[in-house]
């Protein structure tokens, strides 16, 4: 199947500064690309290179099969976007700006059919309110339904649930998933937050310092084989020593100051719980560490591995 | 290109920012309509006091055409400013907003989206300048009446029959909305290079103070420069109120005493406007958008 998006190559400089490095990276269709690096790494700078708002330096980015140097305008139209925050015209009504971005992205939608839009986000009631007095999560809301107007086959979102609550990230999430699964869209999401991403990507790739550290699908790089438990005991010291003289001996990783970590299969989480129980360990606790965050942390900061060790 | 030109007009005329020159503009023509007409036999009388003894004059000198010039030797220093508030805040208040960002996403060519702008400001300007028209020219017109135009100069008088005022005021409103369309046009500029408004405002203002005052400055050395200033030429509507004389000094109606400075200065204008739009398009086309 032919990529939505290659990105080969890819560079942008700001004078010394390289933000982003070589990149390459491909995207298929209907699925859920996330996008996920540190502050800093570079994953703004790609989007806003991947939606024409910054030149690169060097590379090729290709969208539809169209280079996007010489066919901007064929690709913006089958594209949403929401960059950053979602900053619309605070003096204009929510109805306002929809219907101004609508006619900017080459359509003329009817009234009801901008109703129905701003329905679907669940701001129909609002439709003639100025948007200065929206909170923050009706204009992500706002954002998305602009982004989403022209009925695009690529949405990107960048930081979709900055800034927004327990249910504004919810509402985000399941958003995402009735793209991708009921319409058959495309989304590129970026985010700092794994726990965000991870839930709704059926590919992630990760950036740090504007270089790729590791492409692949959530459960590619994350091994339910090699689950990463933390035992916390009174004695750690004679814990371990315990557990070295046990079937779990090869299990054994390392110990720290937070207790005993092992690296085991996740289905064998609950044998493992008895046999230290069978073998008289006074345990306090035995908490399956996020590996992909583990995972993430270690391949985006420096002596992350050291610290977990120590 | 029609329709981002129609969109552009509709944000400027639906911002509040926007009405601030306007009721600006109205505000200190009222004011100088409601001292003259209380108080404008004085304010006559103190014109012409160097003169009554040598010439008697007859007739409403506090006339429309009289107070239209007054207003307008006053407010056009000031205009500038009421249009750099909105021309400098065309790209830069959008990036400031973040709203610049999402209008590039849109399919929509850099080219096409700045020229849409770039005429917004200029309707903008003009549309500021007619209402200064309709209040300083037709207003005034309306309240005191019409007559003679009396004008002092530095070492001369020039008295102007009514008959022969009007379209005077027609061509210096539409050179003055040409020159202040230069100021529309380097605070446009100037507004690619901010992410808030107020650096491209104070800017812009910045640039005509100086370049007045070294238009204003009679040191030889800046003498050279002078012609290619625009802001040596944006007085060049008091032009049109030079009148020709013939030999025994009587003055010639319909005439302009000096009409190729006003195309002189009006090309120099354009000049300007078409050379800061083109700057702006090429720095546009190479901005990259970080707000």
């Amino acid at each position: 199947m032919q990529p939505l998006v290659k990105i080969t190559a890819l560079t942008k400089q700001f004078g010394h500064l390289t933000a982003v490095d070589h990149l390459s990276f491909s995207v298929e269709p209907a699925s859920v690309y996330g996008f996920l690096g540190q502050n800093g790494a570079g994953k703004s700078t790609t989007i806003r290179m991947l939606t024409g708002l910054i030149m690169p330096t060097s590379g090729e980015i290709e969208i539809f099969g169209l280079s996007l140097a010489k066919h901007k305008r064929e690709i913006l139209q089958q594209i949403g976007a929401v960059i950053e925050k979602p900053d619309v015209y605070q003096y204009l009504s929510a109805y306002d700006n929809l219907q101004l971005f609508a006619r900017l992205s080459g359509i003329r939608p009817t009234r009801a059919s901008l109703m129905d839009q701003l329905a679907q986000v669940g701001l129909a009631e609002r439709a003639k309110d100025k948007v200065a007095g929206f909170s923050q999560g009706m204009k992500q809301r706002l954002g998305i339904a602009i982004a989403l107007v022209h009925q695009p086959q690529l949405i990107i979102l960048d930081e979709p649930t900055n800034g927004l609550d327990p249910q504004g990230i919810a509402d985000i999430r399941h958003l995402i998933i009735h793209l991708r699964t009921e319409m058959k869209k495309t989304v590129i999401v970026s985010s700092h937050l794994l726990s965000e991403i991870e839930q709704v990507a059926t590919q992630l790739l990760i950036i740090h310092k504007g270089k790729k550290v590791k492409e692949g699908n959530a459960s590619e790089l994350f091994d339910p084989a090699q689950t990463v438990v933390q035992l916390s005991t009174e004695q750690n010291e004679s814990a371990w020593a315990v557990i070295q003289n046990s079937a779990w001996a090869p299990n054994l990783q390392r110990i720290t100051p937070d207790g005993i970590i092992l690296k085991v299969d996740r289905r064998q989480i609950p044998a493992l719980h008895q046999s230290l129980v069978q073998l008289q360990i006074p345990l306090i606790s035995l908490q399956p560490r996020h590996s992909l965050e583990d995972y993430f942390l270690q391949v985006t900061t420096p002596g992350y591995v050291d610290t977990l060790s120590n | 290109m029609w329709t981002l030109f129609q969109i552009e007009v509709y944000k400027i005329f639906r911002r509040p920012r926007t009405y601030i020159a306007f009721a600006a503009i109205t505000g200190l023509i009222g004011i100088i309509q409601f001292g003259l007409k209380l108080d404008g036999d004085q304010y006559v009388e103190f014109m012409m006091r160097d003169i009554t003894s040598s010439i008697t004059i007859e007739g409403n000198i506090l006339n429309g055409y009289q107070v239209c010039y007054i207003v307008l030797q006053v407010l056009l220093v000031h205009v500038p400013l009421l249009i750099a508030l909105v021309a400098a805040d065309m790209i830069s208040g959008e990036a400031n907003m973040g709203t610049l960002r999402l209008l590039l996403t849109k399919p929509i060519s850099r080219d096409a989206f700045l020229v849409a702008k770039f005429m917004a400001t200029m309707v903008y300007t003009l549309l500021l300048l007619i209402w200064l028209a309709i209040l300083a020219l037709f207003l005034n017109m309306l309240i005191f009446g019409t007559d003679d135009l009396f004008l002092l100069k530095s070492s001369y008088v020039v008295l102007l029959k009514e008959n022969d005022i009007f379209w005077r005021y027609c061509g210096a409103f539409a050179f003055a909305a040409l020159a202040m369309s230069t100021v529309a046009a380097l605070g446009f500029l100037l507004s690619l290079f901010a992410n808030n408004s107020i650096g491209p405002i104070v800017a812009t203002m910045s640039i005509i103070v100086f370049l007045t005052i070294l238009s204003t400055l009679n040191i030889p050395l800046f003498s050279y420069v002078k012609p290619y200033l625009f802001t040596t030429h944006m007085i060049g509507w008091k032009e049109f109120f030079d009148i020709k004389v013939n030999a025994s000094n009587e003055a010639l109606s319909g005439t302009i005493q000096h009409p190729m400075r006003i195309v002189q200065s009006a090309l120099v204008l354009l000049t300007h406007i078409v050379l800061f739009l083109l700057i702006s398009i090429w720095v546009f086309r190479k901005k990259d958008i970080l707000s």
